[in-house]
């Protein structure tokens, strides 16, 4: 397999994976960590 | 000059939300869904989007998922487009190391062999202990972020501290742990180049990987090249690019490519294979 396929076949990866993890609500969990405090960032929890 | 440019203007975007430190509030915008490219602490208050590695670890150490295709498909996307781009010109971690060092200070060089950790931090602090060390409910840590993110304890942890009393009360060992973490970095940023992207960031560490294949990449004209090695004695990564176009260290910031005296180097978005001689 050359590069150029390769960078084709992982786009295309890369766009169904993000489609179907928005489809199972990740980009919703993302955001609900992002929104609050995260206590384990600040060196808390 | 053009990419320091670039780099505040990303670090700016990226933290748009200035207020958010005199409120000491974060962000809740609905951009906080998206993942920016670069290491970014979603607690900073003025981030306006969600750092990628602590996006990861959130999902894996979540009872919910094992796995996570919505970070893996942005890292995917983000690595085949730039590679390390992101970390010469987008990150602002990378610039706030970067503007430690023009501190006047002795210098030390890093050892080569050091680049080969961040590698193991990945595989154990953001993959391995999140999906596994679990409690009772099946939910992990965030280890990467716990444990040694300097990044979110400058961006997140000092600012929220100095405006809310109640953090600081709760503030004990692992702070002053991650303090420590911090300082050790600011002063090994300040006598040597980008230490963190050196030798512990996950994120660097994958985008690396990507060097190789990514559309935007480097190669240099094996006809031009004189083999001088300038672009080596240039390049504060540590990286010979006359040897190796790709490496995995190279963070794009062209440093090499305008010392070159026979102009061998050159930048390239072609999608297809290269048709010029090339070293890659
Ligand atoms: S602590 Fe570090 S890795 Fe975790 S979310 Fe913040 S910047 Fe990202
Ligand atoms: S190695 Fe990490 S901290 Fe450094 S520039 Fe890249 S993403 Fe940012
Ligand atoms: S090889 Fe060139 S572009 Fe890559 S990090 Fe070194 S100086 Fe910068």
């Amino acid at each position: 397999m050359n590069k150029k396929h390769l960078r084709i076949i992982l786009l295309t990866m890369g766009v169904v994976l993000l489609i179907l993890g928005v489809i199972r609500d990740e980009a919703v969990s993302v955001y609900t960590k992002a929104v609050k405090i995260c206590l384990e960032c600040i060196g808390i929890g | 000059m053009k990419r320091r440019i670039v780099q505040y203007i990303s670090a700016l975007l990226t933290n748009a939300n200035l207020n958010g430190f005199i409120q000491g509030r974060i962000y809740q915008g609905v951009s906080k869904h998206v993942c920016v490219p670069g290491l970014n602490c979603y607690s900073c208050p003025a981030a306006i989007g969600a750092c990628p590695l602590g996006a990861l670890q959130t999902i894996l150490a979540s009872s919910r998922y094992t796995f996570s295709y919505y970070v893996t498909g942005t890292l995917l996307l983000f690595g085949v487009f730039m590679g390390r781009y992101v970390c010469g010109w987008l990150c602002p971690f990378g610039l706030i190391q970067e503007l430690l060092y023009k501190l006047p200070s002795p210098t030390w060089t890093i050892p080569r062999w050091a680049g080969y950790i961040k590698y193991a931090i990945l595989i154990v602090f953001v993959l391995f202990l999140p999906m596994f060390l679990v409690n009772n409910l099946g939910m992990g840590d965030p280890s990467f972020c716990k444990y040694i993110c300097p990044a979110g304890t400058l961006e997140g942890g000092i600012p929220l501290l100095v405006s809310h009393p109640d953090l600081r009360d709760a503030a004990g060992t692992l702070f002053l742990f991650k303090l420590l973490l911090l300082i050790l970095m600011i002063i090994l940023s300040i006598i040597s180049f980008r230490p963190f992207c050196k030798i512990i960031c996950p994120l660097g560490a994958i985008y690396g990987l990507f060097n190789p294949i990514s559309i935007y990449r480097y190669r240099v004209d094996s006809e031009k090249c004189i083999e001088c090695g300038k672009c080596a004695q240039n390049c504060k990564m540590g990286v010979a690019m006359y040897k190796e176009s790709n490496s995995p260290e190279c963070i794009r910031c062209g440093e090499c490519r305008s010392g070159c005296p026979a102009e061998a180097i050159t930048t390239t978005f072609k999608t297809g294979n290269d048709s010029i001689k090339s070293t890659i």
